[in-house]
């Protein structure tokens, strides 16, 4: 290998690796960082967020956006796999404009929404999280599954597979990767829209950023905001790491 | 034995196949040639249903194949695909034993059938069993994609264009495979090509296809004697009939008592084959000898140019 494919493999790993540890160690001892983000604030501000544990706030965070992108995971690929039947094909209009209104639906609306009916807290933010994930993983799974490669799928037809066979032996595998790419952009695209669930009272990162712009603490709104970031950059890279070695395994790379 | 029978397919109002019949003998290899979009794949699929009819029927030993599931009929039919179709996400092994583990044969018995196969195809299951598709040649591909179809051992193999990516040397060789395999299983075999010499040499019987319709449909040397209209005789070639009538039969038929000097012929070589070594070594005769090597007697220019004369 040549250096330079040496220095571009190796120093994006290492940043990343870096930007991991940085992470862990913030949220395991934040006062570490005091002196770090002191010069922020005002002399007899907090530099740390105080008004709870910022570990627990994160993964509280992580568990909203886990729980939205899994029920958005399952809703968007069963979807795609009816309207991909021959049985549904009547519908693949009407479920991609459906998936498309959740998109441009403004996560705030969708909120302000939900709150009469399912009250404050994590619910509203759930549902918001889940319509906007839908669209990402459902548009990938049609393209995946509409464009499987015609020789292929008439050889599992012409081996005497059955149609479910098919879809489980042949199609979804073949899909996967482009399936987790999906999967991938709707956990980037929650992870920062899951901020805001904290305007109804859904404990996420969103209320360290919040506490800031109200006690017009500098601080915070750059940890809350870095936390966000560096959870959206490491999680997108490992996705995308796991969908390589998927398209690897299904000799598509 | 496979019954064709009035068989139509219809696009809307364009008929691709127009009343075909015809009947496969056991054990045989029919060879459909003709021009692109003759209607050869679709008529070869209508035989595993992968296309459904718009009507006629087509009755495998009798049975009508509308009464079998169709992923039943295709389990039992061996099927090799244009542009061999191999699984990606699978090995080598596992796209071979694709439809005896749909069958659910024992593992053992799928294992032996996977390494037999690749064997018989020249590939080292050593070397080639745990390989992904992308890790082959187009010929290795190819050859993967024959043995998939030949895995559950079935009676009637249906094969579209399957030596099409291999070069003159491999794909010579997989015909001799092929015809090996087909006496060894007693397979019967559809298969379409669009190379002639390819047909000559493995028919049994050829069926020439234009536009949806079968045109002619017999043993080789008839179709050379007597072609049906003047598409079949195009399609044979003019300048190649003789030598397409000394391809289809062997020096046997053709071996006359008597002696000749040099190098002896044996008597399963096609009387082509013998017309190019009596050329190539300047003599008008050639002693024959049996598969044995015993000496049977001797071929002579002159019986050679009488079987590749247009008939009286
Ligand atoms: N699903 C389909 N819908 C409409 N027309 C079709 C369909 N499948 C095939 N055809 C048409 O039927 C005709 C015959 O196609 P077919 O594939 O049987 O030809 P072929 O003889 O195998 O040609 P080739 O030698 O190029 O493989 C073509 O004109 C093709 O366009
Ligand atoms: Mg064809």
């Amino acid at each position: 290998m040549t250096p330079t494919i040496l220095v571009s493999i190796w120093v994006p790993r290492l940043l990343r690796g870096l930007l991991l540890v940085v992470l862990l160690a913030f949220l395991l001892s934040p006062e570490s960082f005091e002196s770090l983000l002191k010069p922020l604030v005002q002399p007899n501000a907090p530099a740390i967020y105080n008004q709870g544990s910022l570990l627990t706030i994160t993964l509280l965070h992580l568990r909203t956006v886990f729980l939205a992108t899994v029920a958005a995971t399952v809703i968007a690929v069963l979807l795609a796999i009816l309207v991909t039947r021959p049985f549904g094909a009547e519908f693949l209009p009407l479920s991609r404009s459906l998936v498309n209104i959740g998109q441009t639906f403004p996560p705030v609306a969708v909120l302000a929404l939900s709150v009469p009916a399912v009250g404050f807290g994590e619910k509203p933010t759930l549902i918001a999280l889940f319509l906007y994930g839908l669209l990402p993983i459902f548009e990938n799974t049609l393209t995946a599954l509409t464009n499987l490669p015609r020789p292929v799928m008439e050889a599992a037809k012409g081996s005497g597979m059955t149609s479910i066979q098919r879809l489980l032996k042949v199609e979804l595998p073949l899909s996967l990767p482009v399936i987790v790419g999906g999967i991938r952009l709707s956990v980037v695209i929650g992870l920062a829209t899951a901020t805001i669930g904290s305007t109804v009272a859904a404990k996420t990162l969103g209320e360290v950023i919040i506490a800031g712009l109200q006690s017009n603490n500098l601080a915070f709104v750059l940890q809350g905001g870095l936390i966000v970031g560096a959870l959206a950059v490491l999680i997108y890279d490992a996705l995308g790491a796991v969908e390589a070695m998927l398209a690897r395994r299904a000799g598509l790379a | 034995m496979i019954e064709i029978d009035a068989i139509t397919k219809r696009y809307d109002d364009i008929t691709v196949v127009d009343t075909v019949s015809m009947i496969v003998e056991p054990r045989t290899v029919t060879v459909i040639v003709g021009t692109s979009g003759s209607g050869k794949t679709t008529l070869l699929r209508m035989i595993n249903r992968l296309v459904e009819p718009s009507s006629g029927a087509i009755r495998l030993d009798g049975e009508d194949s509308r009464s079998i599931p169709g992923h039943e009929l295709r389990r039992r039919i061996g099927y090799a695909i244009q542009g061999h179709g191999l699984f990606p996400h699978r090995t080598v092994a596992q796209n071979i034993a694709t439809v005896p583990n749909l069958l659910e044969w024992p593992k053992a018995r799928v294992d032996a059938k996977v390494e037999e196969l690749l064997s018989l195809f020249q590939l080292d299951p050593k070397v080639f069993a745990n390989r992904y598709p992308h890790e082959l040649s187009g010929g290795q591909q190819q050859r993967v994609g024959v043995a998939r179809a030949l895995a559950a051992e079935p009676k009637v193999l249906l094969m579209d264009e399957p030596f099409g990516a291999l070069d003159p040397i491999i794909r010579a060789k997989a015909q001799e495979d092929l015809l090996a395999i087909q006496k060894h299983f007693e397979t019967t075999i559809v298969l379409v090509t669009h190379d002639m010499d390819e047909a000559f040499h493995l028919a049994d019987k050829i069926a020439v296809m234009d536009k949806g319709r079968v045109l002619q449909y017999g043993p080789p040397p008839e179709l050379v004697r007597h072609p049906a209209n003047p598409f079949v005789q195009t399609l044979i070639g003019d300048m190649q009939r003789p030598f397409r009538l000394l391809a289809v039969s062997t020096v046997a038929g053709a071996t006359e008592p008597g002696e000749a000097g040099g190098e002896p012929i044996s008597e399963d070589l096609s009387l082509q084959e013998a017309l190019a070594e009596l050329m190539w070594s300047g003599r008008r005769a050639a002693p024959v000898i049996s598969q044995t090597g015993e000496m049977v007697g001797r071929i002579t220019l002159d019986a050679l140019l009488k079987h590749a004369a247009r008939p009286k």
